[in-house]
């Protein structure tokens, strides 16, 4: 089995890289991310893995080369964070729609301004639509096996499409923790090789990538992604099971913890989820039926599987480490009340938006928001729909 | 536009998986202005086919055979090369041609 470390997320997401071994790696640094690669780099100059490791002059150019080298045939990694997710935009894009495996830590960040280094959501929710696999981790062991099992999702030929893995910035990139990591074979077998069929270096069987694609045809290439992206479902989960096999580790879409019996729940992504969790456990004592939902795969969005979950609740918390403005809620929040939307549930569905910009959230105030649920319960009134947690008055 | 695939035909990503498959690309609706060949003013001079910046002009053992509407963009350039003593082709208005024809 695996050996106990003591790592930072920053470098679980390393370690993972250099145990994965991909062909080309293509980066360029930016906070929180930056120690990362410094870790990848590390590696690669020692002569501890083979990597072509491309030091490009922005993020824009960063996606790019891992572009033409995964269209190359290459098995490709990258990492960014805020600033340099946004300037990567255009060809984020790009990646999902040629159908490329890439895979990519996101260290969350706020997207300024004004100018702020520290965790929120706002990177990763900007890039919801562009088509890519979207997991979150909770831990730096979340984050470690996460990439891992990401390379074999990504490649999975019902699939093809990028993936990238989370970690939130700063709580989880830069805080030691105590973790598994696998034996380098280990990884190795577990990813095997990447086999793509249509390669631009087969000069055998010539291929075109990146035709202009017009009114006439590029419509049927979306529908494609579609249903790539309804298949990346049973494939994270047959690549979680295979994952357990050989971590003894659970994955799966989302983590129900004490949702037996609850009454009231929150839904969270990312570091959160542990930290509403010592609430759940500090609340289960005194007897509260309280649940958390801890939501892994945000793309594609297990919208059966949640509504199959939220059985039984009676008010739900959705927490949004972001905000869409102008919007209805943040955007977990409308996408899970879209979701209940005609389903037999009828629960009342609250919204807290939190932690903007490394603001931390206390236990105290996961506890305020399950009394804000019980309130709703006892009363059978909503006071505010959209509360944001933590700001002051 | 019978002839377009649905998505479940076609390769993922707009990958294109052969060569010269330009040709599969009906580019002829683009067209304007049709050019109409008069085939009894031709003297096979080929200056159509020469000048045609498609592949447009269809000539078979050295002569001029007709258009190839599929592909003709309309531009005119054939019938602008066409010896003023001969005159051979004339541009006509695609939309005129098409309800006089009912096609």
């Amino acid at each position: 089995m695996g050996k106990i470390v003591a790592l930072t997320g920053n470098d679980a997401a390393g370690t993972a890289m250099i145990q994965i071994r991909p062909d080309v790696v293509a980066a360029f640094p930016i906070t929180p991310q930056t120690e990362l690669m410094h870790k990848f780099a590390e590696a690669v100059a020692d002569g501890d893995v083979d990597t072509e490791f491309v030091s490009v002059e922005s993020e824009h150019s960063a996606m790019s080369a891992a572009i033409g080298a995964s269209a190359a045939g290459a098995r490709v990694m990258t990492a960014t964070s805020a600033n340099g997710f946004a300037l990567m935009w255009e060809v984020v894009y790009i990646a999902a729609s040629y159908r490329l495996p890439i895979v990519m830590t996101l260290v969350n960040r706020a997207l300024s301004g004004p100018i702020n280094i520290h965790c929120d959501h706002s990177d990763s929710m900007g890039g919801r639509d562009a088509g890519w696999i979207q997991i979150h981790s909770e831990n730096s062991q979340e984050v470690y096996d996460n990439l891992i099992q990401g390379v074999k999702i990504a490649e999975n030929r019902d699939v093809l499409l990028p993936v990238m893995v989370t970690s939130d910035g700063f709580i989880l990139s830069h805080t030691l923790e105590r973790m598994e990591i696998l034996d380098n074979q280990g990884v190795q077998d577990f990813v095997g090789e990447n086999h793509p069929q249509h390669t631009l270096l087969d000069v055998d069987h010539p291929v075109t990538f990146g035709p202009l694609d017009l009114p006439d045809y590029y419509f049927e290439h979306k529908r494609q992604q579609v249903l790539a992206m309804e298949q990346a479902k049973g494939a994270i989960l047959e690549v979680g099971r295979e994952f357990k096999k050989l971590s003894g580790r659970d994955y799966w879409l989302f983590e129900e913890y004490q949702m037996e019996g609850a009454e009231r729940a929150i839904v969270a992504l990312g570091s959160t989820a542990g930290t509403v969790k010592e609430t759940v456990d500090a609340l289960r004592e005194k007897g509260e039926k309280v649940g958390l939902i801890k939501l892994r795969v945000f793309r594609p969005f297990p919208k059966e599987e949640l509504i199959e979950a939220l059985k039984g609740i009676k008010v739900l918390a959705v927490f949004d480490r972001s905000h869409s403005f102008g919007g209805f809620g943040g955007p977990l929040f409308s996408e899970i009340r879209s979701a209940l939307y005609g389903s037999d549930l009828s629960l009342q569905v609250l919204n807290y938006i939190y932690g903007l910009g490394g603001r931390n959230i206390s236990l105290k105030e996961i506890e305020w928001v399950y009394s804000d649920l019980k309130e709703v319960i006892e009363t059978g009134k909503v006071r505010e729909r959209i509360n944001y947690l933590g700001v002051r008055g | 536009m019978s002839r377009l695939k649905g998505w479940k035909e076609i390769p993922i990503g707009g990958l294109i998986l052969e060569a010269g498959n330009a040709e599969e690309y009906q580019t002829g609706t683009w067209r304007t202005y049709r050019p109409v060949w008069d085939e009894g003013k031709c003297i096979h001079c080929l200056f159509c086919w020469i000048y045609c910046p498609d592949s447009a002009i269809i000539v078979e053992g050295g002569k001029m055979k007709g258009i190839d509407l599929e592909h003709c963009k309309g531009c005119g350039i054939c019938a602008q090369e066409c010896p003023p003593k001969v005159k051979a082709i004339e541009m006509a208005l695609e939309s005129k041609l098409q309800s006089e024809k009912g096609e």
